[in-house]
C-alpha cells in the first residue's frame, strides 16, 4: 500500500513518518506538498506533527485551506484513511473533519514526555492489530493538545464510540494524574463515525524502533497495513 | 468607496477554561488589585479594508469572523467598525 506524508511549511515530523514507512515498515511513500491537489494514488495520507504555517492566527487554521487539505476533505468523505496526529489533529479538527477543538495546555506549558495510553477502540482500521484495554506508551510533544468539545458534543463522541485513545496510568486506569494537557475526559485520540479518519496528539512515528525507546507506535503503522490488506484483498 | 477599520476581538468562550486569564487574574489579586473578578485573554485582530458602506463592510466581516478569524468550537468573536483613522504628522 502507499502512504502518503503531508509537508505544509512548518511541519516537522514529516521526515519521520517517512522514514518509518519507507525503513521500517517498508511500504511505499509520497510527500505530498500544501499546494499539491492530487494525493497521487495515496491509500492512506499521514497529517504529521509540527507548526503548519507557523501556527500562525491558530493551530491548523491556515493549513485547513490549503490545496492539499481540500483533496484530503474529499479523500475522507469517500472513505480514505486519514491520520492526523499532533498538529495534524489540530488540522482535523478545524476542517470539522473531526469534532472539539485543541486547547492550550491547562498547565500553560508545552510538554514533551512520554505518556500511557489505554485502547479504546480495537475494531478501526488503525487499530485492528491491538486489543481493547491494551495500554500503548506513546511520547506527546505539543502545546495546544488539550482537547475539548461542548458537552453535546462530547456526550455524542462517547456515545458513538469514537474515543479510540485515552491517557491513563501504566496500569491502564483512566485518572486525572495521567493528563498531561487537560484533555477532557483524558481524550488522546479520537474517530470520526465513520471509522476512517483518526486524530491523536501523541507520536507513534516517534516510538516504531527499538532505538528510539520503544516499537508501540509500530503496532498502529502495522495495524493500517494489515487493515488495508484486508479490505484490498 | 470607504476606508474602514475593522477591529475584531476574540475570546475564549466561556465555557472554554482559560488558565492565561486565570494565571494573570491571580497575578493581579497578588498586586492588590482585588477589584478584578475575571481575566479572559483573547486575541485583537485590526483589519484595513474599503466598501461601498459600512452595512456591506459589516456583512463582509462578519463572513470573515466565520470563515476564519475565530474558530467557533472555543471562541467568541465581536468587531467594531470605524471610519479609516488619518494620521496628522506635523510640519
Amino acid at each position: 500500500m502507499k502512504f502518503g506524508v503531508v509537508v505544509f511549511p512548518g511541519t516537522y515530523s514529516d521526515r519521520d513518518c517517512g522514514w518509518v514507512v519507507t525503513e521500517v515498515l517498508g511500504a511505499e511513500l509520497e510527500y505530498l506538498w500544501h499546494k499539491d491537489r492530487d494525493l497521487k494514488g495515496c491509500d492512506c495520507v499521514i497529517l504529521p506533527g509540527g507548526f503548519s504555517y507557523g501556527d500562525h492566527l491558530r493551530c491548523g487554521a491556515i493549513a485547513r485551506f490549503s490545496p492539499v487539505v481540500e483533496s484530503i476533505v474529499n479523500f475522507a468523505a469517500h472513505g480514505g484513511l486519514v491520520w492526523g496526529i499532533c498538529n495534524g489533529f489540530q488540522v482535523l479538527c478545524e476542517t470539522g473533519l473531526l469534532p472539539g477543538a485543541l486547547l492550550r495546555n491547562d498547565v500553560c506549558e508545552f510538554r514533551c514526555q512520554w505518556t500511557d495510553l489505554v485502547v479504546e477502540r480495537d475494531d478501526t482500521l488503525f487499530t485492528s492489530g491491538l486489543e481493547r484495554r491494551d495500554v500503548l506508551r506513546i511520547p506527546i510533544s505539543h502545546g495546544e493538545g488539550n482537547y475539548f468539545a461542548d458537552p453535546a458534543t462530547l456526550s455524542r463522541l462517547e456515545q458513538a464510540n469514537q474515543v479510540v485513545f485515552r491517557y491513563c496510568a501504566p496500569d491502564g486506569h483512566v485518572v486525572p494524574a495521567a493528563n498531561p494537557n487537560g484533555s477532557i475526559h483524558n481524550i488522546a485520540g479520537i474517530v470520526n463515525r465513520e471509522g476512517n479518519v483518526l486524530g491523536m496528539m501523541p507520536h507513534p512515528e516517534r516510538c516504531a524502533e527499538p532505538e528510539l525507546g520503544g516499537t508501540d507506535g509500530l503496532r498502529l503503522f502495522k495495524s493500517v497495513v494489515q487493515s488495508f490488506a484486508g479490505v484490498a484483498g | 468607496m470607504v476606508k474602514l477599520i475593522a477591529r475584531v476581538i476574540v475570546t475564549p468562550k466561556p465555557v472554554v477554561n482559560d488558565p492565561q486569564g486565570n494565571t494573570v487574574k491571580a497575578g493581579l489579586h497578588r498586586l492588590g488589585f482585588a477589584e478584578v473578578a475575571d481575566v479572559r485573554i483573547g486575541k485583537y485582530i485590526e483589519l484595513q479594508l474599503e466598501a461601498d458602506d459600512e452595512v456591506g463592510a459589516r456583512r463582509r466581516v462578519a463572513e470573515m469572523c466565520q470563515k476564519l478569524l475565530a474558530n467557533h468550537v472555543i471562541e467568541d468573536v465581536r468587531f467594531l467598525l470605524d471610519e479609516a483613522e488619518t494620521k496628522v504628522t506635523s510640519g
